[in-house]
């Protein structure tokens, strides 16, 4: 079977890969590219540990296909930090210990700042809803929803 | 498995019609992938739909009606000021479907083609009386939505047709519709039962009435004797309660992990009665 040229760009930077038709996004991102943030939790879109942005839309890069990727952006959890320096969601995900064993925290941290972008104040039952496909089998989510709130209120006062 | 990515529905159909073997049309890949990776459907052609120019358009047509361009994500019509405003039944049908990142590929187009009986927009866009452009060699045809599901995983589209644009009629004056659906959860889940109601009033009366049934029977239901049970009323009581019954008395349903036959056909009708409410509410609100 014959591979396919893709080119794309991944946190802002050109990339090029080859890849096989039935190869996610997923498996391009960690497989081919390096870039190992995004988790393969179910495969089946029911997780969100692998979540990506396409175009600045939140997906799950294991229900995307690397071949889709081609003339995209796609933004993953290694764009997210400026060199040394933390996202401010970073920061507090630390700070209120909002994470364990850390499989689900690159596609949390990824989904909360779509949803920051889009929406700069967003109430408790907001987080929770748009978090609804990110699961996390430590924290029991509030350290999560506390961090997101506080971190959503540093940066309203910040700008 | 070869994967076409074809930039007109001519090249699209024409791809499907000489392939062999299992051939899968991709737009948001929500079911697709996961039916792929789980190698309960392999296709051999893969027909990603995304290169066809209009395919992401949401369209305001001259008579009022909305044509949805079949690739058009959940998260779109979510977020386009005045569609929800005509028909808030079909945007929320469409957007109880899965997470936040779900939403942002998947759409109505592939909800309606995967043929799940428990589909959420399937009931919502038979309700309102949506249509779909289907194509296929012999070129473009109209086909009302419930004529599309077959049974369980199944449509009636032949080889080489594909659905190429779904149609909103226009919404009229006070008009309103609704969905509901039952899930033991508050999200993340797949409908045990659901209910669409459409309906338009004449002053407080209810002039005209469509009831859609979903997760009660192989495919979606249509339910003429629900709609007949609220047409000529103001929605009192006795309608409410005759809806109902006749809503219940439709059902078909399965026994399985998520619902009995007992609870499911009761549901339908506590929902067809709550859902009639809502569309009631919203026509009387849009009245001028």
């Amino acid at each position: 079977m014959s591979k396919m040229h893709i080119t794309t760009t991944v946190n802002g930077d050109d990339v090029e890969f080859l890849c096989d038709p039935r190869e996610t996004l997923l498996d391009v991102l960690r497989d081919r590219l390096g870039l190992t943030g995004a988790k393969e939790g179910c495969g089946t879109g029911d997780c969100g540990a692998c979540s990506v942005t396409l175009d600045g839309r939140l997906v799950c890069s294991c229900l995307v296909l690397g071949a889709e990727a081609e003339g995209k952006r796609i933004g993953t959890i290694e764009g997210m930090a400026k060199g040394e320096d933390l996202h401010p969601l970073q920061k507090k995900f630390i700070e209120h210990a909002a994470l364990q064993c850390g499989i689900c925290t690159p596609g949390i941290l990824v989904a909360t700042e779509a949803l920051l972008k889009k929406n700069p104040d967003p109430s408790e039952t907001e987080v929770r809803y748009w978090l609804a496909g990110n699961l996390c089998r430590c924290t029991g989510y509030d350290k999560i929803i506390r961090a997101v709130l506080e971190t959503a209120a540093d940066m309203r006062e910040a700008s | 498995m070869q994967y076409h990515k074809p930039e007109n529905f001519e090249d699209a159909v024409a791809i499907a019609a000489q392939a062999q073997g299992l051939t899968r049309f991709l737009a948001g890949g929500t079911d697709v992938l996961v039916q792929l990776r789980a190698d309960i459907a392999v296709p051999d052609t893969l027909v990603d739909v995304k290169g066809i120019g209009g395919v992401k358009d949401i369209t305001r047509e001259s008579d009022g009606g909305w044509r949805i361009g079949i690739a058009v994500s959940g998260a779109e019509m979510t977020e386009h000021p005045d569609l929800g405003r005509d028909w808030p039944g079909v945007v929320e049908a469409t957007d109880l479907i899965g997470s936040t990142q779900i939403q942002g590929r998947a759409t109505m187009t592939g909800n309606l083609c995967n043929g799940s009986p428990a589909a959420d927009a399937v009931p919502a866009m038979v309700a309102v009386g949506m249509s779909v452009s289907v194509t296929g060699p012999d070129g473009t045809r109209r086909v009302p939505v419930e004529e599309i599901p077959a049974g369980p995983g199944r449509t009636s589209l032949a080889k080489g047709e594909m659905i190429s644009a779904l149609h909103i009629p226009p919404r009229g004056a006070a008009g309103g519709d609704a969905y509901l659906r039952f899930i033991p959860r508050t999200e993340m889940d797949i409908a045990v039962v659901g209910c669409a109601v459409n309906l338009r009033l004449d002053g407080d009366t209810v002039a005209e009435a469509r009831v859609a049934l979903g997760a009660v029977a192989p495919t979606v239901l249509l339910v003429a004797d629900a709609a007949d049970a609220l047409v000529g009323t103001t929605l009192d009581d006795k309608a409410l309660d005759a809806l109902a019954e006749a809503a219940s008395a439709a059902c078909k349903p399965i026994d399985d992990k998520r619902g009995t036959v007992k609870f499911r056909t009761h549901v339908a009708g506590v929902l067809a009665r709550r859902a009639a409410k809502i569309a009631y509410d919203r026509a009387r609100s849009t009245r001028t």
